[in-house]
Order: C-alpha cells, then structure tokens, then sequence
C-alpha cells in the first residue's frame, strides 16, 4: 500500500487529478514528489506537503487529509484510495471505476460526472454532492456514492445514472434529475424539483412541490429488486422499504417520468 | 435387430441426428408459484415443432424464491428457433402476449450468451411513452437494465435484454418400440421425466412426447415433412417399415437443449429410464431418428449412451 502522508497545511488549494494509484505505480519516489499539484504560479509540488512512500500497489493512503484537497481519486479508473481527513471539492469527479473512500468530510460537487466506482463519504458532503459542475451535461453518471453523513443542498442535481444513499440531505435533492437512483434517511424542501426521470427513496421530507401528484402505495417488482440492491450496500437505506410506500409521480412541471417514494 | 442391449433391451446400433439451433432461456416470476406457472405454461404452449409453431420452447426448471432476481417463485423457460431473428420474433410475440398479460409477472433474462436480443426495450412501446427504464446491480454487481411498463394491475417489469446462446441443439429423439399404447406410454413418460431433470434441456412435444414422427418431405408437392411410415405399425409389411411384426406402438421423446452436452446427458438419462421397465412394460426395442447424416451435424450414437456415466440430472 503506498502511502502520502500529510505534513503540514497546503499553502493553497492542491490539485489532485493527477494522483493516484495506476499513476504513482509507474513513477519513483522521486519522481513522485515533483509532481505538481500546485493551482497558483508557486507551483506547490506533491514532496512539498506529503511524505511519500510507494511500493506499486493498487491502494493508495492519503494519511492526513484537508478541505484544500481538491479533485481526490478524480482519474481513478481501477485500484482504491482511501483519505483519513478531509478533502476539498470534487471529490472523485469523473472517476471511472475503483473504490474511493474519504474519513472525513467532502467539499462541493463530490461524485460529480463520475462514471463508475464506489465513492464512500464517513461524514459530511458539501452542496450538489453527485451534482452536475458548471456547464456540465450531468451530474453522476454511473458510479455509486455513499454519504454517511449529511449532504449539503442539491444532492443529486442532474444525475443521469447510478445510485447515491446519503443519510441526510438538504433542499432540492434529485432536482433537475435526468435518471438515477437517490435514497436518503431525510431530506429538505422540494426533493426532486424538475426531475425528468429516476427514483428518490425518503424516510421523510420537507415540503413538496406543488407538481408531484400522489399516486398512492404500491407493491411492485421493481422495489423488490431495488431492496436487493439498497441491501449490499446500505441496511439503513433497505430498511425504508419494509414500510408501505406512497409513490408521488413528478416533477408534472417535466416529463413527470420521476416518482418519489416515502415511507408512510 | 441389434447386437447392443441395456436392461435387456434391445438397442438399435443407430444415431440421432440433431440440428444447430438458435437458443435462450428466460425466467418468469410471479407473486405466487401457481402464477408463474400459469404465465409459463401459456407461453411455452403451441412451440412443439419449430417447423410448425416457429419455435420450440418448454419449461426447464421451477425455481424457489432464493433462485429468482426478484426473490418470488419463478419458472425458467427455454426457447430455441431456426436462427436469431426467428427465435427473436417469437420471443417478443411470446412474453408481448403470454407473459405481459399474464397479472403479477416479471421477466428476466434466464441465461448468459454472447448474443443480445431486445426484449424489454421492443415490449416497452406497449407503454406508450410511460414506460421507465431502471439500470440496478445484480448480485454479481452487474448493472442490469430493466423496463417498467405501466399495466392496469401496477407495473410489468422486464429486462431490457435476454442473451441468445451459441451452441444451442435441436432435435435429439428417442423411439420406444412397444406392443401396446398404454404400456409404451408408461415407458415413454418414465423417459421424459428422466430426460427433463437434465440442466437445460426441453422436450417441447405434448407431455415431452411425440406420436408423429416425421420424415423430411413428402409424396404430396409442397409438404416440408411428413409422417414416418417406416415406424407406423398399421403399415408393417410394406416396403421400408422398419419395424418388426410384434411392434403395436411406436413413441417418440425430442430433446431441445442449450448445449450438446445437454442433449447427449437427457437423451442417455431417457433411455436408462425406459429400459429400466421396459421388459415389464412390453418394450421391444429403443432406436433413434436420424436423415442419413447428411442433415444435422450433431449425431447421438446410442451405443455412446449405455453408459450410465456422465448423467447429470437436477438434485
């Protein structure tokens, strides 16, 4: 397991797309620690901040995480990084595949665009965690991102595919959302606002817009099939679907090929 | 008529001639067993003779909720047609009519194969815009993709895919030669039931048997296939039959599988079975269907199943 240790604050935000586990396996220690991560002209290098230790593995450590951690496990594609701390925004954006775990909290925009993986938040993640960046087409888009703690407001902007469990999430989750999957414990006001499609699964939440039409408590194949998913990664979450469900069929100001169930 | 025998029977030291054939297998799910099987039976019913009914189909297996993708009781059926296009037509005409239909049922993809055949995404125009597509993991983790069709009791949920697989056989027969109807058709169905608990395999004539064994062809212009005079007792003594003078009936089981393998382990499971209580049952003689060789390329040497070896049964 190679491992970047933390030893003093970076002096401005760090770039992280570069690292990861594939790419240090082909590089020296040396090498390691030239690479710059720096955002500004002082051109902040990887050696600067990290002790470094690489021994070619698959798993990386970055012992001693900070919100000036931007972009963490952004080009991870296979392997596994695991952060003990913070990190800063866009955690695991664009990843492709591999495990990303954080400790700690995540900045904004975590799981943005990201295509395949597991990314796994322990505390907190900040606004339009799985949400699309600026000009961006979609939000997550495939992988699978867990927020065990509480997620900031539009969880979820315009995901186009995969699964997001976050424990709590604040207003607008699943807005704009294009498909997907998006079950949390309890969310804000107007969940799935403008939603085209996909599937919020709530515990309880604050108020509804106006066009979400209630469609009533249903026993269908698909909940069963989604229990068995929810299960593998989530008890909490697989948990909501042993209660009656009502089904709202929204966002009517779309498609309205969106539906939020909530537990009764 | 034979040097070979097993049990005491006869064995006529002859071949099956089998056919390459397009193959899938697809499970069906409902709220209760009975359902399901009710969902299976109408789908699987008029596909005994491709020739005929454009498929052949029947059902492989019953599986317990522990074995199906949405934890309800399921039945696996399998499906086998001349070539792709053909199995998937029926197939859509198939699930579109019997199996959407039918209340309560779910359809999932039943085998793995390197041929994709749309079924889900062809029967979700039937929701007329309002159906939903829905990738989740599987239990292996693989994404799966999955149509939601809005039907009047809920939702019809069926995969958006089903695989074809390569290797798929048609045609592996069996003829029972006996002295009367009832005894031979109670050979006949101890066969069947050893023939069927093969893995993947299907007999797809009625209750597994067929009493109209066919020869390619005909004397009239046009016919594809007509009767086996050479095995229709009522024409013994004339020129070609091929049975002899104390044979009353004769009863046939085709085996549909979706490997050779399979075909090979039903077929040697049918005929231990039979024999085991054919001299009790007035069972003459055991032989097998075949054009010369030249048509199929799969050829089943009896003498090759005597072995009880190598048979691979359910449970």
């Amino acid at each position: 397991m190679s491992t970047l240790t933390l030893r003093e604050t970076p002096p401005e935000r760090l770039d992280f797309l570069n690292i990861n586990p594939l790419a240090l396996s082909r590089l020296s220690q040396a090498e390691a620690e030239r690479l710059e991560v720096g955002t500004t002209r002082t051109g902040v290098r990887l050696g600067d901040c990290f002790s470094v230790s690489l021994d070619g593995s698959d798993t990386l450590t970055i012992a001693g995480g900070h919100e000036r951690l931007d972009r963490v496990g952004a080009s991870l594609s296979e392997g596994a990084i695991r952060v003990t701390g913070d990190v800063g925004q866009r955690l695991g954006e664009g990843m492709a595949g591999g495990s990303l775990t954080v400790t700690g909290h995540a900045g904004p925009y975590a799981g943005a665009g990201a295509t395949g993986g597991t990314i796994t938040v322990d505390g907190d993640a900040g606004d339009y965690a799985g949400g699309a960046v600026y000009a961006a087409k979609a939000g997550l888009d495939g992988a699978t991102l867990i927020i065990r703690g509480t997620a900031g407001a539009h969880l979820g902007d315009r995901m186009r595919r995969g699964i997001i469990l976050a424990g709590r999430a604040g207003a607008y989750a699943g807005s704009r959302m294009i498909a997907g999957t998006l079950a949390a414990l309890a969310v804000g006001d107007h969940p799935g606002y403008g939603m085209r499609r996909g599937t919020l699964l709530l515990g309880s939440h604050g108020r509804l817009s106006p066009t979400f039409v209630e469609t009533g408590t249903h026993d269908l194949v698909f909940l069963r099939l989604l229990g068995k998913t929810l299960a593998g990664l989530s008890a909490e979450h697989a948990a909501l679907l042993d209660r009656p469900l009502r089904r709202y069929s929204g966002d009517l100001a779309t498609i309205a090929k969106g539906e939020i169930w909530v537990a009764s | 008529m034979s040097e070979l025998s097993l049990n005491g029977i006869p064995i006529v030291d002859t071949f099956a001639e089998a056919f390459d054939v397009a193959g899938t297998a697809i499970v069906v799910t409902n709220d209760t067993a009975k359902w399901a099987m009710i969902a299976a039976t109408t789908m699987t019913g008029f596909a005994t003779s491709v020739i005929g009914c454009g498929a052949e189909a029947g059902i492989d297996a019953v599986l317990g909720p522990e074995e199906t993708p949405d934890g309800r009781p399921g039945v696996r059926i399998l499906l086998f047609g001349f070539e792709p296009n053909g199995l998937k037509e029926q197939l859509i005409k198939r699930v579109g009519q019997c199996i959407l239909t039918c209340p309560g049922t779910a359809c999932f993809a039943g085998v793995d194969g390197p041929n994709k055949i749309k079924l889900g995404g062809a029967i979700r125009y039937f929701g007329d815009g309002f159906a939903i597509a829905k990738r989740l993991p599987d239990a292996s983790g693989k994404a799966r993709r999955y149509w939601r069709i809005p039907v009047m009791d809920g939702e019809f949920l069926c995969e958006d895919s089903v695989r074809a697989v390569d290797g798929a056989v048609g045609g592996g027969n069996l003829l029972f030669l006996g002295r009367t109807h009832s005894e031979t058709l109670i050979v006949a169905e101890a066969a069947v039931e050893a023939a069927k608990a093969v893995p993947g395999a299907i007999l797809p004539f009625p209750g597994g048997i067929v009493r109209s064994g066919s020869k390619v062809g005909g004397r009239t212009k046009g016919m594809m296939a007509s009767t086996n005079d050479a095995y229709c007792p009522t024409l013994k003594g004339r020129a070609g039959s091929a049975l002899p003078a104390d044979c009353g009936v004769v009863l046939e089981i085709v085996i549909d599988a979706l490997t050779s393998q399979g075909v090979s382990d039903s077929m040697r499971a049918g005929l231990h079975a039979a024999t085991e209580i054919g001299a009790k049952h007035g069972l003459i003689a055991v032989t097998a269907g075949n054009y010369g060789g030249n048509l199929g390329r799969h050829h089943y040497h009896l003498r090759d199943l005597l072995a009880r070896d190598d048979v691979k049964t359910e449970g």
